[in-house]
């Protein structure tokens, strides 16, 4: 790609004396992948656009629906129901036409992950789950890429840098430096559940958006082994030093064959004693027997369900609305990837501890997969 | 002795001071045992710790007005 001194479109930027034209040519010259269309990557997708970096990825396989819509600010209300990777390219091509966008509208797997992520210089996560978080940091490791961490809850973000060495200590640290271990699915929450401030993705993207200009033109001190926590609340942002873990619990992959063999579902699930189905014992389950099948998420979620009966308790609701559920059959409980169902079927092994009741793997996520395939 | 306490995410809805004044407490590990016995609800959430903001994998020495702070991970995007 070329670049001339008469694009007045990045003026403002070279006429900064620590940026200017050889930093501007970086920018032409990188590849970014921003994993997750969402919150996060809506804002950081922009501002790259406009900043002129000259190959953006853009990976995602869900669809716009109306509880995006206050916070992942790409896109409007005749979106719903549109791949969210094609339908941000389409309105970044507008912001900025000279740069290259690649769409990929599939779920990121250990399957898939180590040859897209092998085409860019960095990764931007602005993903929702942990399963991907630590699949994302595991490829940026073997793969030696810079990896920008981001994520919110509530009134609160974190950012950071991963896998990117401190030219002075030659520390280089990554997200299990950070926590070692997932959170049990149980009693972590997601912004389905517990919400999150429109802006503060907003925020928190945008912070992702300026480590990655600063890596990739080499200006300023990028968060390298620094993660920063910002509460939009107290206006206070506090800085936490991550250190290497010396001795490692040896539940990461090392190379890429062990990062093909690992289950990152299983890796980040419940060990507690909640009865899970798979996808396709739940289908054969279904066909053979009557069961009740129930549906966890808010009521306005997408995609809409048409090839089964079940009925609707958003998990929020459920400890009031047990009566409303048949004792006859066996239960398998959905939601959207499968961690809301597992916090339901444990509300139902307290309170209805006669029924028989599964929380479905992957949720509908997965299901949805396995249909395209069948 | 007096260790301050900052508390991110979900763990301020459990932890709801800012400082403690905890008697007989050297390091990090007699801290939390302190910590978990005061508030057993922080079993449930998997967190990790900094003191005077490094984050520490092992037992650490702890001094007075020392601060530690507990980060929770988040996954939303």
């Amino acid at each position: 790609m070329s670049f001339t001194q008469n694009n007045d479109r990045y003026h403002r930027q070279i006429i900064l004396k620590e940026f200017g034209e050889t930093a501007q040519q970086k920018l032409l010259n990188a590849k970014v992948l921003v994993i997750g269309a969402g919150g996060l990557g809506c804002p950081a997708l922009q501002y790259l656009t406009a900043a002129g970096v000259g190959t953006i990825g853009i990976i995602d396989f869900d669809v716009v629906t109306i509880t995006n819509l206050h916070r992942q600010i790409l896109f409007s209300v005749n979106d719903i129901g549109k791949q969210k990777a094609a339908i941000a390219a389409i309105k970044l091509a507008e912001i900025n036409p000279e740069i290259q966008i690649q769409v990929y509208n599939f779920q990121l797997t250990n399957k898939n992950a180590i040859e897209l992520f092998a085409n860019y210089d960095l990764i931007i996560d602005g993903t929702d789950n942990f399963a991907t978080r630590y699949l994302i940091n595991d490829a940026c490791v073997i793969l030696n890429k810079p990896l920008v961490y981001g994520a919110v809850l509530r009134f609160e973000g974190q950012v950071g840098v991963f896998n990117l060495i401190n030219n002075e200590t030659k520390i280089k640290t990554n997200y299990r430096d950070l926590f070692p271990e997932p959170p049990n699915p149980l009693n972590a929450l997601s912004c389905n559940e517990a919400g999150v401030i429109g802006v503060l993705p907003g925020i928190i993207g945008t912070m992702q958006a300026t480590e990655a200009i600063k890596i990739i033109t080499g200006i300023g001190n990028p968060l390298c082994n620094k993660i920063i926590s910002y509460n939009a609340l107290q206006n206070s942002f506090y800085d936490f030093e991550i250190t290497p873990v010396l001795n490692p619990i040896e539940t990461f992959p090392h190379n890429e064959m062990e990062f093909l063999n690992f289950n990152y579902e299983w890796f980040c699930s419940s060990k507690d004693n909640v009865s899970v189905i798979s996808i396709i014992d739940f289908e054969e389950l279904r066909i053979n027997e009557k069961i009740t099948i129930i549906d966890v998420r808010e009521r306005n979620e997408l995609p809409l369900v048409n090839q089964f009966d079940f009925i609707s308790i958003p998990l929020n609701d459920l400890p009031n609305l047990l009566a409303n559920i048949p004792t006859e059959n066996k239960i398998v409980v959905f939601c959207k990837s499968g961690n809301r169902s597992l916090k339901a079927v444990k509300i139902l092994n307290e309170k209805q501890p006669q029924l028989i009741a599964y929380s479905l793997t992957g949720g509908l996520d997965a299901w949805k997969q396995f249909e395209n395939k069948n | 002795m007096k260790i301050k306490i900052l508390v991110f995410g979900q763990l301020s809805e459990i932890i709801n001071a800012s400082e403690l004044a905890l008697l007989a407490v050297n390091n990090t590990d007699e801290f939390n045992k302190k910590l978990f016995e005061l508030y057993p609800k922080l079993n449930e959430i998997k967190f990790t710790m900094a003191v005077n903001k490094k984050i520490i994998h092992e037992n650490t020495p702890l001094n007075h007005e020392d601060v530690v702070a507990l980060l929770p991970p988040f996954s939303g995007g």
